[in-house]
């Protein structure tokens, strides 16, 4: 099993610590894991974003343009990577702040309010926990106690009374993300 | 401690890794994209650890000079940086190869020229390879492709500079720097006393005269005969190194009709290329360079008899590639590609370069243009 993923956004979102976490709890269940952030001059201000991948084999290039699954989290993310996303894989985006939604009708694409459910549950950091969550629920990639690991691993321990509210923010992220239907072409004559 | 599994930056994996074999000394400045080296060794505290010193020197001349005396009383001594700041080195790396030190320089390679880009490249080739400094000398060069290589590669440098008194390099990039995956780091060694130094390597550095002759370290040698002999005596290191510590890897090469060579960085998005091309048909292997000065010389022209063509993929406008050509001697087609400016090149991309300029006609219209040429 071979799982390719962009996260992509703002920087300041949560992105490269999201793209950590997973990469965390790829180890935990014992598998190959490469996470290559975008460091440039787009982190600041711009956009930021990372590639991880999950792998049983020993992984080869860790810079790819096309993946199995792309998190975009702003409309700069989305003109960028939307295309990037293979036939038949998954787009999963953030609808807050994006004029022009996805069109293509050749990958599966969902829907998560991840800032709005950040924000009703009080605290804007655990954004990028919701969207982690919305993915395991459509790519159940890594079990969720090697999440648990995962986390543990990658915040600091002055923080891991924080764990349970990170899980929190998973599952409303697992209950809340929904399929987009694409909008149909309007034919023209 | 223990021999412990990590998921680390290839920047931290180098750092944590000098800690552990032992090294006695770092010198840096900071420069983009191999600033966690330095960050890394100042929040590590090593001089609690192991009593190594770790020192943000004033500028990266300074911080060379400083690995020229550290290294010349016999203490294992490493600096970093990144492309300009390299450049800047470059008379103390020339200085350190004349007066015949064993140091690691370490170069997390930028776009260039002049200031560049803080993005990945490997512009620095020629200057790796072709001296960069002045003078007649080699460095022992090492190009990482994976963070575990970033760890590993630190003890190998040292070992090869202690074994030929010599300063070798680590040529990374800033996608192998800052990307991170597993690495598995050794156990901490323990620094070596002069005692032991002397033991091991021999009695030649400035570690005190009690009891015998002073030793001498300079590159200055005004009488022509002895400078000749300084000479000839490097030439014979390099000669060595070619025979006894080259390194390669040849990836699906058994039944390859094409080859991509490629180092670091470029290696790794090529393996995957291979990959692709292969599930499309296209018989294509990769030569992965390991040293590039020792470079695989006779293992490309062994390839050359077996293969159709050759692709040197290189993340700079062909630097690489000369040295193909001159290993091929002329038997088969080589051609270059790689992007510029802190592009990095996607697999589809090199598939894509594969089958234009080699694979389709390019090949054929390369042989035609060489035939006419001796018409």
């Amino acid at each position: 099993m071979t799982e390719e993923i962009i996260i992509a956004g703002f920087g300041g979102q949560g992105v490269l610590s999201m793209g950590k976490i997973l990469a965390y709890s790829g180890i935990m269940q014992d598998q190959e894991v490469s996470w290559l952030p975008s460091y440039g001059p787009e982190m600041r201000g711009g956009t930021a974003n990372v590639t991880v991948i999950l792998s049983d084999e020993r992984i080869s290039s860790p810079y790819l343009k096309i993946v199995d699954t792309a998190i975009i989290l702003n409309q700069q993310s989305m003109d960028k990577f939307e295309e990037s996303v293979k036939p038949g894989g998954i787009l999963i985006y953030d609808p807050n702040g994006i004029t022009h939604h996805p069109t293509r009708s050749d990958i599966k694409i969902f829907q998560i309010e991840g800032t709005k459910l950040a924000t009703e549950m009080g605290n804007k950091k655990i954004f990028n926990m919701v969207i982690l969550g919305g993915f395991l629920k459509e790519k159940p990639v890594i079990k969720i106690e090697n999440v648990i690991e995962g986390l543990k691993k990658s915040i600091s321990e002055r923080y891991h009374h924080l764990i349970p509210l990170n899980l929190e923010a998973i599952t409303m992220g697992m209950k809340n993300i929904v399929p987009y239907k694409v909008a149909e072409p309007v034919l023209q004559h | 401690m223990m021999s412990e599994l990590k998921l680390m930056k290839g920047n931290e994996a180098l750092a944590e890794a000098a800690i552990r074999e032992g090294v006695d000394a770092y010198f840096g400045y900071p420069i983009t994209p191999q600033t966690e080296i330095i960050e890394y060794l100042m929040t590590e505290r090593p001089e609690k650890r192991t009593g190594m010193v770790v020192l943000q020197a004033e500028s990266e001349i300074a911080a060379i000079n400083m690995v020229y005396g550290a290294a010349s009383t016999g203490k294992k001594a490493l600096t970093s940086s990144s492309s300009p700041g390299i450049s800047l080195k470059l008379e103390g790396i020339s200085y350190l190869a004349g007066a015949e030190l064993p140091a690691v320089i370490v170069n997390v390679v930028r776009g260039g020229p002049g200031l560049g880009t803080i993005q990945p490249s490997q512009a620095d080739y020629f200057q790796s390879v072709k001296g960069g400094g002045h003078g007649d000398y080699k460095l022992y060069v090492l190009a990482p492709a994976s963070v575990q290589e970033m760890a590993d590669f630190v003890e190998d440098a040292f070992d090869i500079a202690f074994k030929y008194r010599a300063p070798v390099l680590i040529l990374s990039d800033g996608l192998i720097g800052q990307m991170m995956e597993k690495v598995i780091l050794k156990d901490q060694k323990p620094r070596l006393t002069d005692a032991e130094l002397i033991e091991k390597y021999g009695d030649w550095a400035i570690t005190g005269k009690k009891g015998r002759e002073r030793n001498i370290i300079t590159s200055l040698d005004l009488q022509s005969e002895k400078m000749e002999a300084r000479v000839h005596r490097l030439q014979k290191k390099y000669a060595q190194m070619e025979k006894e510590d080259l390194r390669f890897e040849k990836i699906n090469c058994e039944d390859a009709e094409y080859l991509l060579v490629a180092y670091g960085s470029s290696a790794r998005i090529s393996q995957k290329a291979v990959e692709l091309a292969r599930a499309k048909g296209i018989k294509l292997g990769l030569l992965r360079p390991i040293t590039l000065f020792p470079f695989p010389k006779q293992a490309l022209l062994e390839l050359a008899d077996q293969v159709k063509g050759i692709l040197s993929v290189e993340l700079n406008a062909g630097q690489m590639v000369e040295d193909v050509r001159l290993s091929v001697e002329h038997k088969v087609p080589v051609e270059h590609f790689g992007r510029t400016g802190g592009i990095i090149h996607t697999p589809e991309e090199i598939v894509a370069a594969l089958e234009q300029k080699i694979i389709n006609n390019g090949s054929f219209r390369h042989h035609k243009t060489r035939e006419s040429s001796i018409l």
